[in-house]
């Protein structure tokens, strides 16, 4: 998986709330289109109209945010369903950074795995963030440092933001989890052990077809 | 510490251990595969190399993709061979128990899960899918999870996770007869927003949820979801053992009688702490339906669509005016299913509502059992006929026209009821818009060919 570590880019302003991961990928699209291509695909409902051409009114199809990797999006964002391929799309079109207010408890952890950067802030600082990415229209540079947890305005203010402890670790590693498992083998054999004495009915269906 | 709570009982009954950046590591009882996230998660292990841990604590079925009609479309047989083809494939291939088509078990996972007795309370649920939270229902702790996640199950049988805050929704009073859990959980998300239960795992308690049957609880527990609460949980009761009793991967015999005592500890203390608690009344509850493109865009009063505070992006999508009434307009399709409301109580509900009636012309109305037990069962009832003679469909098990990926879909700009759990744009098909509302409301819609609300007074039949 992908680290993350520090990050600047453009950031565009998305306030809508809401926003549910069948917006992000249609699960259509996402069933029919490999890993790689995802990001021509995402935000469809918004980025295209009816007829196939860009939605001028979408704010990533705007030429002043088109090459962004920072979003400012609205509560509850990636709500919905469990679709990884939410994430990988947002990748797909350059995305490393996410803000919200709050994130779809799935999504966020997604994110995590993924090496893409949620942020989420109270809804003051947000709603301060995303008049400032309003204002700068994609003409400034905004920063991402998880090692000292800020978010940086072009002007050079700095937002620290919270993030768990264990979710930090793994973003900044970038390890394969299944690796990392590996090494409590002992540990989940043991815990195994112990549960098929005080919990034989859950294991009972190892005889069962 | 678990506070007295039964999430944090559960909790800490599955800890294996904390890492020293707080993660727990969590292991996980029984996993769902799906013919989405599962077979994805099945191919990576093939592409690794690797084995599946413990691959009698999965059970892997077609749903999401699988074709609910006679014949296959060109683009359905395409997605057949990769999705379905390969799930059956893979899971043989790992010593995975596969329901199939035909074997009498498959389904939505969320229905088949609880109806074979796969869900255990006190047990450890996931599957990569987030309605997961369905299985709370019967005090399963059970979340939904990414396909990284489920890759992780198959392979370790253990998830990573962040231990989230606790939170309790004590439900006082009674629901009126003709009001359903659907139209409870609806309800409550319009009451407490679509974000309530983030980062939280909530607890559904209290009389009005001790009233509910299990099959109600399910309804309840599904949407729990879209009120953003990974996590829904109902404490197993002597109803959750009666419903348990006998089903097929239910322990008999001397096992279930330790599993019973065991089960009868599963609740929160009197003296239990949550992180965050709301207490309502449900008494004048009324149904519910929504009107825009989340479940929280919902209303009560009589079809009314908000004056004030709508989305306007929600209304153009829905074609609806602020303030306007949802009361009288056209209704394309009906669609009764999906894992929020296709169990047999829910067809019961809605065939006792369109028994002798005919669906109204120009309505495009469809029945699709949540498994082929239910099904077989609707059909020895004499239920499917009352459908089929009244012009519905009756099709075969799966997840159809909730998620709109298998062919099954509403065309574009067509307004659809359906009990499904999603109103999202383009969620049942591109630019279709869904109204989300109980098997009873839906029913009576199809019968109307437009949106009509049942008075809760002149319902006929007992809430559940
Ligand atoms: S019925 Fe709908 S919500 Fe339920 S599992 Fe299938 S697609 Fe998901």
């Amino acid at each position: 998986m992908q680290a993350f570590e520090t990050h600047t880019g453009l950031a565009a302003p998305f306030p809508v709330e809401n926003i549910d991961t069948d917006v992000i990928i249609p699960m259509g699209p996402l069933m029919m289109t490999p890993r790689a291509r995802l990001g021509e695909k995402a935000f469809l409902p918004l980025r295209f109209r009816e007829d196939g051409s860009d939605n001028p009114d979408f704010v990533l199809n705007r030429p002043e945010f088109r090459g962004a990797s920072i979003l400012i999006a609205g509560r509850n964002f990636g709500c919905g369903s469990s679709r990884e391929g939410a994430v990988h799309a947002l990748q797909g079109m350059g995305l490393r950074v996410i803000v919200a207010p709050t994130f779809g408890d799935i999504f966020y952890g997604n994110c995590i795995k993924n090496g893409v950067l949620p942020v989420q802030l109270d809804d003051t600082e947000h709603a301060r963030l995303m008049q400032v990415a309003i204002d700068a229209n994609g003409g400034a540079e905004f920063g991402a440092d998880l090692p000292r947890q800020v978010l940086t305005l072009p002007d050079g203010t700095e937002i620290p933001f919270d993030i768990d402890p264990g979710h930090k670790s793994r973003l900044l590693a970038g390890l394969d989890e299944i690796g990392i498992t590996e090494t409590y083998k002992d540990a989940i054999a043991a815990w195994q052990a112990a549960d098929r004495k005080a919990h034989p009915w859950i294991w009972a269906i190892e005889g069962s077809a | 510490m678990s506070n007295g709570t039964l999430f944090g009982k559960l909790w800490n009954r599955h800890l294996i251990l904390t890492n020293p950046e707080g993660l727990d590591l969590i292991h996980v009882d029984r996993s769902l595969l799906t013919d989405l996230s599962g077979t994805v998660g099945l191919e990576e292990m093939e592409e690794d190399g690797r084995k599946v841990a413990n691959p009698a604590l999965h059970a892997a079925m077609p749903d999401h993709v699988i074709p609910t009609g006679r014949e296959d479309t060109p683009q359905q047989a395409k997605l057949r061979e990769r999705f379905v083809r390969n799930l059956d494939r893979l899971s043989v291939q790992q010593g995975i128990r596969h329901f199939g088509r035909g074997s009498g078990r498959q389904g939505i996972v969320h229905v088949v899960g609880l109806e074979q007795g796969f869900t255990l309370p006190g047990a450890t649920l996931v599957c990569g899918d987030s309605h997961t939270s369905t299985h709370g229902a019967v005090g399963a702790l059970a979340w939904g999870i990414g396909s990284t996640e489920v890759k992780h199950v198959l392979a370790t049988q253990t998830l990573w996770m962040k231990r989230p805050k606790t939170a309790r929704v004590w439900l006082d009073g009674s629901l009126k007869r003709g009001v359903f859990s659907k139209d409870l959980i609806l309800w409550l998300i319009g009451e407490l927003g679509a974000d309530f239960g983030r980062e939280h795992a909530v607890e559904f308690a209290g009389p009005a949820i001790d009233a509910l049957s299990i099959e109600a609880r399910a309804s309840l527990c599904n949407l729990g979801v879209e009120m953003g609460a990974r996590f829904a949980l109902i404490a197993p009761d002597e109803k959750t053992f009666a419903y348990h009793r006998g089903r097929p991967y239910v322990p008999d015999g001397e096992l279930w009688e330790s599993a019973l005592e065991d089960w009868r500890t599963l609740h929160s203390d009197v003296t239990a702490i949550f992180d965050k608690e709301v207490r309502l009344d449900v008494s004048d509850v009324t149904p519910q339906i929504t009107w825009g493109v989340s479940p929280e865009h919902v209303t009560g009063r009589g079809g009314a669509v908000p004056a004030e505070g709508a989305e306007s992006g929600a209304l153009d999508y829905m074609g609806l005016c602020a303030g306007q009434s949802l009361i009288g307009l056209p209704v394309d399709y009906v669609f009764i299913g999906s894992c929020a409301n296709s169990r047999i109580e829910d067809l019961r509900i809605a065939a006792d509502i369109v028994r002798g009636q005919q669906v109204a012309g120009g309505v495009t109305a469809w029945v699709v059992p949540g498994s082929e037990a239910v099904k077989q069962l609707a059909e020895a009832e004499g239920l499917a006929d009352i459908f089929i003679a009244a012009g519905f469909e009756w099709r075969e098990p799966g997840c159809s026209m909730c998620n709109a990926v298998n062919g099954d879909l509403v065309a574009p700009g067509k307004r659809a009821v359906s009990t499904s759990n999603r109103n999202f744009v383009g969620r049942q098909g591109p630019n279709a818009r869904t109204h989300l509302a109980s098997p009873a409301t839906a029913a009576l819609c199809a019968l109307a060919g437009e949106i009509r609300i049942a008075e809760p007074e002149a319902a006929i039949c007992p809430a559940g």
